[in-house]
């Protein structure tokens, strides 16, 4: 597999690879594939045109993974990607996908990654998805994600998605539909800075019995950054939900952040929390008595918190 | 040693200036343990943090074995071994206790280092190394484990900020156990507490009585406690606990 020093880092940024995964993978640099593996359960196929991927897990496969990163190293190079799950019944896999984005140049740069995961009855979806930019060019690193989810009945979706570094400019959209006693966890990291502005766009219908979403999204917004969280829970059956912003302004960082909740059936349970503030003087002051210095203690309250 | 030498301390509030402190002059020799006490707004509180260098002096001095660290900031006089434990414990958003008590080590302590400090202040090590410090902890927990951040650093001086509040009976009696333990330790060390709880006096080396600003009373426990005993300024355990 031929690929540069920049790639290679972009890679261990986004999905923690230093050298080629084991299990199925295909990994995608400047437009095309450049690496594939399958498995006796995990088949990858290209769709037309090179617009994306289908992934096909069969019925219960247990215990492995699939890798598909993106690493973009090209100024100007702006690109939509359709990759498509299908999960069978009964597995319990790992997804690792996430998107690196060097430009140096002063084009931007721009990737949109459409995951649809359609998941098979009692199936387990672990999914890590990192966004990540680097390079001093003028032109912008752009990721506008958007990830669509489909339940069947007693499947669990743990979702973590993290943009800590370099993104100029998200916005990430995830829409979910749970059947009965499906489960969808999503823990979302966030870390804005520079003139950076961030969207994130969820909508959760909890359409069967038993169903439960649990949306949990802790961010900070440094500089002069603008951040808006926009999460809904839609209850439609008898159901549990729940969503929390929890979010740390510095400097001139703005963040709007709209929790709602529809409830559709007088079963539906949902909750939600949002609490907006800058670092308190009195975690600083505590950790400045253990010996820390302003700063340190900064680094230390943001890291615990984005952790 | 411990030297405080002429301080004061005042504030600009709406009525104009209020002093707090007023010229007040002690000196706490090393290897002794003293509990100030004095009625509430008396000043106890804002002396404690005074010393940290939580707030400036407005006047006089303070002196810590023969450096004057007046100016210093509240993280050089940590680093030189001043330790301050809040009244009221802060809580951290995703720190866990165990990155707390690394950070108040000031190195990579290994977890089962951490959890020996935890077992001091009759924690179960297992069951909190990895808890966040967050609201999930009740009162009390938060404030065993703000006395671990002070035990797990070497301080030669510690101030305690009333560690009896909000904490239940059976933590009061560790907590003493810690205290008596601490001042046997052998490592030079000073320990200044601010409380009114008679079982705290009842093991002072030493007792200042803080009131309006000022010393009101100064001495041995054997001089002090007795005229003190039953009033407001050395209660019961229970008297506190209610």
């Amino acid at each position: 597999m031929n690929i540069d020093t920049i790639q290679q880092r972009l890679l261990e940024e986004v999905a923690d690879l230093h050298d080629v995964p084991e299990g199925a993978y295909n990994l995608r640099a400047n437009g095309k594939s450049i690496g594939r593996n399958t498995t006796a359960n995990i088949d990858i196929q290209s769709k037309p045109e090179g617009s994306g991927i289908d992934i096909r897990i069969k019925d219960g496969t247990t215990n492995e993974s699939v890798h598909i990163p993106v690493v973009l190293s090209e100024s100007g190079l702006k690109e939509t990607v359709y990759n498509d799950f299908f999960i069978g019944e009964n597995c319990d896999v790992l997804i690792v996908a996430g998107c690196g984005i060097d430009n140096c140049g002063n084009q931007d740069s721009q990737h949109n990654g459409i995951h649809r995961f359609y998941v098979g009855k009692n199936s387990r979806v672990r999914y890590v998805e990192k966004h990540y930019g680097s390079g001093d060019g003028s032109g912008k690193r752009i990721l506008d994600p958007v990830t669509e989810v489909y339940q069947e009945e007693g499947s669990t979706v743990e979702m973590e998605m993290a943009q800590i570094k370099g993104v100029d400019s998200t916005e990430r959209t995830t829409l979910a539909e749970l059947k009965e006693g499906a489960k969808l966890v999503v823990r979302e990291r966030l870390m804005t800075h520079g003139e950076q502005h961030a969207l994130s766009v969820y909508k959760v219908s909890l359409n069967g019995d038993g169903s439960s979403a649990d949306v949990v999204s802790r961010s900070v917004a440094r500089d002069t950054s603008y951040q808006k969280f926009d999460a809904c829970i839609v209850g439609n059956a008898a159901c549990s939900g729940h969503t929390e912003c929890d979010s740390i302004i510095m400097d001139s960082g703005r963040i709007l952040a709209v929790p709602s909740l529809e409830a559709n059936n007088i079963d539906a349970a949902l909750v939600h929390e949002a609490a907006i503030g800058k670092i308190a003087g009195d975690q600083l002051i505590k950790l400045m008595t253990l010996g820390l210095t302003e700063a340190e203690a900064e680094e230390q309250i943001i890291n615990g918190f984005l952790k | 040693m411990l030297e405080l030498n002429n301080i004061s301390f005042n504030i600009d509030d709406s009525d104009g200036k209020t002093e707090i402190i007023r010229d007040i002059s002690l000196t706490v020799p090393d290897n002794k343990f003293v509990v100030i006490t004095g009625p509430n707004g008396g000043g106890k509180s804002t002396l404690a943090r005074l010393i940290a260098g939580i707030h400036p002096l407005t006047s006089g001095q303070i002196i810590v074995d023969g450096t004057d660290i007046t100016d210093k900031s509240i993280t050089e006089r940590a680093r030189m071994g001043i330790g301050f434990a809040f009244q009221q414990p802060v809580r951290f958003k995703g720190l866990t206790v165990l990155d707390l008590l690394r950070i108040a080590s000031g190195s990579k302590i290994s977890v089962s280092e951490a959890c020996d400090y935890l077992s001091e202040v009759g924690l179960c090590a297992k069951e909190y190394i990895d808890r966040e410090v967050n609201s999930s902890l009740s009162g009390g927990e938060l404030k065993r484990i703000e006395i671990a951040t002070i035990l797990a650093r070497d301080v030669k001086l510690a101030v305690f900020d009333e560690p009896e509040a909000g904490i239940d009976l059976w933590s009061f009696n560790n907590l003493i156990r810690i205290f008596e333990k601490m001042r046997q330790s052998g490592k030079n060390r000073t320990i200044l507490v601010i409380s009114h709880q008679e079982r705290i006096l009842n093991i002072a080396d030493e007792i200042i009585v803080l009131a309006d600003g000022k010393i009101l009373k100064q001495g041995s426990r054997e001089e002090i406690l007795p005229d003190i005993i039953g009033t407001q300024y050395a209660s019961g355990v229970c008297s506190r606990m209610e």
